[in-house]
């Protein structure tokens, strides 16, 4: 299968690789995806006091697309505020990395792994 | 010394034409050579293309202690399952209906028994043990009385573990069923010897020994005789079970690449073995890796290996410069992880971390050297990457989560 030479960019340097702590209420993970499926992508998020994104990291466990997509995302969601970064789709990703038909599931995984990293972080800055 | 590169170890995908073969193939093609028709019987062109066939027949049936009356060519191994398992079970469908097979058979084993399933036929489909062997037990009791054949592969195409064809066959032989194996990955790796094996039907392919494609036979036993409905109808060529002009080129081929696997097995494989071992000892000292099928009953030309944690098309992606293919999902457009690994019980993750190294003629100690380098610095790298492996390493027990599917 021929890749985009987008998709072999960020496999071969994944942009912000890593773990942030889980605990710290700065931080949302969103885990998605399953061994099972061949696919699981860990985005967290870093927000700041005025409620922007200000560091993002990741790893997944996937195939060249799922790896670039993720890889792409944590560039895409950093200085952005959670609203902006809710407006980011699959096809956004999906076309960014000219990713084929049999990978468009790559692209869903990630949009999914925003919303879910934003879901943990709002779970812990519930306002009464 | 300089290594050229990619590096080819996908040997029982297909293997390149040795040279001497491709010579004599070049022999048969063009007006100065031997270019009749085997057919021909009115004059010397016809003639001298049919000797060489028939010389050909002679050196398959000597690789694999048949008969050469017993050898009918077709275009390949799957056309051979075919006509074997189509043709033996139409041909005895009085007797019976039903058809023993395994779940890690080949694809033209297993789809031409669905296809026979649309027929009326009932299908048993066996599953190996976590080795990758089938339990002879279990074989004995999924054979019925109104089971008319039963197909098993010598050499399996994934894992390269080697079943007991000769145990099974007597079993068969005992019960009056007819006994296909499909051998395209066994020529040149396991001595075969059909004088004592008590096989009926065996497929071969050319293109797996160092011959062409699009070339195979049938190994059609005749003591005790058996009888298949021919597939392919026309001009009643190869005793009427498979017409077809013959092709003089890949008939030849195929004969001399099974001569010099003949004359070269034994000492191929055993420079084989000691590169496998090699690469294996190369990799068994990283952390979570598995060997996919037996180690003791598998030919020497394969590795399947599964790398936990790390999914095997991004492992295949930075595995560039080797030629090898993967077990994983992704590599196809199904999205299922392979057949063969999940039938042996091997769980999800490492069904999808599989990667298949095959060796073979011109496979060299550099090669495998460099090999051994590559996959610890790609696997490394993917682990880094790697939300399972940083849960392994957490001691999180994966099967414990509930992943989010989708």
């Amino acid at each position: 299968m021929a890749y985009t030479d987008k998709v072999i960019d960020h496999y071969e340097n994944p942009r912000n690789v890593g773990s942030m702590d889980k605990e710290d209420p700065s931080v949302g993970t969103g885990m998605v995806g399953a061994p099972a499926c061949g696919d699981v992508m860990r985005l967290q998020i870093k927000v700041n006091e005025q409620g922007i994104i200000e560091d993002a990291k990741f790893k997944t466990y996937g195939c060249g697309s799922a790896i670039a997509s993720s890889s792409l995302v944590t560039e895409w969601v950093k200085g952005k505020t959670l609203d902006e970064v809710k407006q980011i789709r699959n096809k956004d990703i999906a076309e960014e990395l000219e990713l084929p038909p049999v990978k468009i599931h790559c692209s869903v995984l990630a949009e999914d792994a925003i919303a879910a990293a934003i879901a943990d972080y709002q779970s812990k800055h519930v306002t009464a | 010394m300089t290594l050229k590169l990619p590096i080819y170890l996908d040997y029982s995908a297909t293997t390149p034409v040795d040279e001497r073969v491709a010579k004599k193939m070049c022999d048969c093609l063009t007006a100065e050579g031997n270019f009749g028709n085997p057919a021909s019987r009115s004059h010397v062109f016809g003639w001298k293309a049919e000797e060489a066939v028939e010389d050909a027949r002679d050196q398959v049936a000597a690789l694999v202690g048949a008969d050469p009356k017993e050898i009918v060519w077709t275009s390949g191994a799957t056309e051979s399952n075919n006509l074997a398992i189509k043709g033996a079970a139409q041909f005895y469908k009085k007797k019976g209906r039903h058809i023993v097979t395994m779940t890690t058979e080949h694809k033209a084993v297993i789809d031409t028994c669905r296809a026979l399933e649309r027929e009326g036929y009932e299908v048993t489909y066996l599953d190996p043990e976590p080795d990758g062997l089938l339990d002879i037990e279990k074989f004995s009791a999924a054979l019925r009385e109104d089971t008319v054949l039963a197909s098993v592969m010598f050499v399996n195409n994934e894992i390269g573990v080697v079943q007991d064809i000769a145990q099974l066959g007597s079993i068969c032989r005992e019960k009056g069923i007819i006994f296909h194996v499909d051998a395209a990955q066994a020529t040149g790796k396991v001595k075969i010897d059909l004088q004592d094996l008590p096989v009926d039907l065996m497929s071969f392919s050319a293109h797996k020994t160092y011959g062409p494609k699009g070339i195979g036979a049938l190994y059609v036993c005749r003591k005790p005789r058996v009888r298949v409905e021919a597939q392919m109808h026309g001009g009643g060529h190869e005793r009427g079970m498979r017409s077809g002009t013959l092709a003089t080129h890949q008939i030849v081929g195929m004969g001399e690449a099974f001569r010099i696997a003949g004359l070269e097995m034994a000492s191929e494989n055993e420079r084989i073995r000691m590169l496998r071992d090699r690469l294996w000892a190369g990799l068994q000292d990283m952390e979570e890796v598995y060997l996919n099928g037996d180690f003791e009953r598998r030919v020497p030309h394969n590795l399947n290996v599964s790398f936990n944690y790390v999914e095997g098309e991004s492992l295949i992606m930075a595995l560039k410069d080797i030629a090898v293919s993967s077990g994983s999902a992704c590599t196809s457009a199904s999205l299922e992880p392979s057949y063969v690994l999940r039938a042996l019980g091997r769980n999800d993750e490492l069904a999808h971390s599989s990667i298949r190294f095959t060796f073979g003629r011109y496979t060299t100690v550099e090669e495998i050297d460099y090999v051994i380098a590559l996959v610890k610095r790609a696997v490394g790298k993917l682990r880094e990457l790697s939300p399972l492996w940083e849960m392994y390493k957490d001691g999180i027990d994966l099967s414990s989560v509930e992943w989010a599917h989708h």
